[in-house]
């Protein structure tokens, strides 16, 4: 049996990864999680200069799950190349770098930075509902969202990974829009867009009014999305919303996903992920797949 | 890769005070826990996701237990299902988690510990491990119910506040230090924010070196999901903004380091 997946041309040892913005750069989850273990790290959102992110609160709880307006802070990409790439490099998984940014021109030069960096592919932040003039604006339009990634492609030496917004009337056609500008691949869903409301108080819970809600709760509306933005393009689709055990990332695969994200879930179980490989495993034995590209996509 | 979410044994539980709750637990966390580092308690519960930190109120590293006390928050909310929990059930947890009070800075002064509300567990640890040279316990209560008050009485000299005035000085702590006129070289404190606000500007004022320990929501409680930050006066050397997090630099904090 074979747990290796391709994705756009890079080898990863099993399909799974984590979601950015959960897991920082890996170091605090390095003492709970072996790093070798898993398919990619996927890091959090890191922009040209630094980012403060919002006032707090920035979480709140719901049934099923959570919301965050964190609101993208970072130490920026010279603080990031400098520490958290060799960081990640000391172990064996392959290092996907989450871009963010307000503008054409931050996208680009993060992009353009990351080009000769040891890193091994390029997620690119379309899609965060707590940043006003972040990257959200160039997710919900389809012909903007060609143009970003377009634009990016042009400096980029690595794969390069469009992550979608769910806040949309049609995920099929973001996903074809990002795939004609020239997406090597498409990661899905970020965050969906709430509100929650303290009544005592009588205020928003979070500082941000509205935040992305994630966990179990939203993992129905991910499968469906993936299910439909893989039916329309032929670049890999990354699945991810709401995974918290190896069947609800199985689901995700026969749904479309070439590969899935955990993202909430760490927070519940900083280890959770080891449990989700073994559990793909343990799937594959069982139902004799050889490969996990057999299981892609075969609900139909 | 060392540390993992195990379930802890609980050996005892009672309430306390109004919505107050006292929790002895048997887990690996007890053998490294310092006064002021938290653990994060998972609900029992799959529709709710997000561990609650909670403050370590008492360590017995022999016996491997370690004692929480906390507040029930309101109905249907996590905290009352901890609350629910008998001898012998079991509850997930990580820790110890964060930085605790740097106690060892305390040899040879005259120290506050001060705790309000729901801060006034983890005063009776650092109280218990404190060698100093005058031990002043200063709490803070809502009213009659001074939870946890005879077993600071056997760790130093105690002072009371109660928000309604029935025990002790009528008022909040810094009411209480001002009444019975006593002084620190250095002081320790944990409680609601507006509490903190205030024994930060008197330390200021004073020239005290002061720690207090923060709280805001949390979601990984490891240092990863920058949810609990606080505004640090420098630049912080991890996040590169003026940014702290509690869970991870934190919860405790010289007062002069941050802004709040």
């Amino acid at each position: 049996m074979n747990m290796t997946v391709n994705i756009a041309g890079v080898e990863w040892k099993n399909p799974v990864t984590v979601a950015s913005g959960t897991f920082g750069s890996g170091a605090e989850f390095a003492e709970y999680a072996d790093l070798n273990r898993l398919g990619a790290v996927t890091t959090k959102g890191v922009a040209n200069i630094p980012w403060t992110g919002n006032p707090t609160p920035r979480v709140a709880e719901v049934c099923g799950g959570m919301m965050n307006a964190v609101g993208l802070q970072n130490p920026g990409i010279d603080m990031f190349c400098e520490r958290d790439i060799p960081f990640l490099r000391q172990y064996d998984t392959k290092i996907i770098v989450n871009v963010c940014g307000k503008s054409e021109e931050d996208y680009c030069e993060v992009v353009h930075r990351l080009a000769d960096e040891d890193v091994d592919m390029l997620e690119i932040n379309i899609s965060c509902p707590n940043v006003k003039e972040g990257g959200i604006a160039f997710g919900q339009d389809p012909k903007a969202a060609e143009a970003i990634t377009k634009a990016v492609k042009k400096y980029a030496k690595q794969p390069v990974i469009m992550k979608l917004s769910p806040n949309v009337t049609s995920i099929a056609d973001m996903a074809k829009a990002v795939e004609a500008g020239g997406a090597d691949a498409v990661s899905l869903i970020n965050t969906i867009t709430g509100m929650k409301i303290d009544i005592e108080r009588k205020s928003f819970v979070l500082a941000n009014k509205t935040g992305g809600v994630s966990g179990p709760a939203i993992h129905p509306i991910a499968v469906r999305m993936v299910y439909e933005a893989s039916n329309a393009v032929n670049v890999p689709v990354i699945g991810m919303g709401g995974i918290m055990s190896a069947a609800d990332a199985i689901e995700m695969i026969l749904a479309g996903a070439s590969a899935v994200s955990v993202g909430t879930a760490n927070f519940h179980d900083p280890g959770v992920t080891m449990k989700i490989v073994d559990g793909i495993e343990d799937y594959m034995r069982r139902h004799r797949y050889e490969t996990v590209d057999e299981m892609v996509g075969i609900v139909r | 890769m060392t540390k993992k979410k195990e379930y802890a044994e609980v050996i005892s539980q009672e309430r306390i005070a109004q919505d107050i709750y006292s929790m002895w637990i048997k887990t690996e966390a007890a053998s490294e826990a310092r006064p002021g580092q938290f653990i994060s308690m998972y609900p029992n519960d799959g529709s709710r996701l997000l561990p609650r930190p909670i403050s370590i109120c008492e360590i017995d590293k022999r016996a491997g237990i370690l004692r929480v006390v906390y507040r029930v928050t309101g109905k249907n909310t996590g905290t009352e299902g901890f609350s629910g929990l008998k001898a012998g059930d079991t509850i997930p947890v990580i820790g110890p988690l964060g930085n605790g009070f740097p106690v060892e800075k305390a040899a040879g002064k005259k120290a506050f510990l001060i705790g309000g509300g729901i801060g006034v567990p983890p005063i009776l640890e650092l109280s218990k491990q404190m060698d100093c040279g005058k031990k002043q316990i200063i709490v803070g209560y809502r009213n009659s119910e001074t939870f946890l008050r005879k077993e600071f009485e056997q760790n130093g000299e105690v002072y009371i506040s109660t928000e309604d005035g029935s025990v002790g000085t009528k008022g909040n702590v810094m009411d209480a230090v001002r009444e019975n006129v006593v002084e620190a070289d250095i002081i320790y404190a944990c409680g609601p924010t507006p509490m903190l606000r205030a024994i930060k500007t008197y330390a200021e004022e004073n020239g005290i070196e002061c720690y207090i320990s923060l709280e805001e929501r949390m979601a990984c409680g490891i240092g990863a999901c920058l949810a609990c930050v606080c505004r640090s006066r420098e630049k912080d050397h991890h996040s590169n903004v003026h940014n702290k997090r509690i869970c991870k630099d934190g919860p405790v904090f010289l007062s002069s380091e941050v802004e709040i």
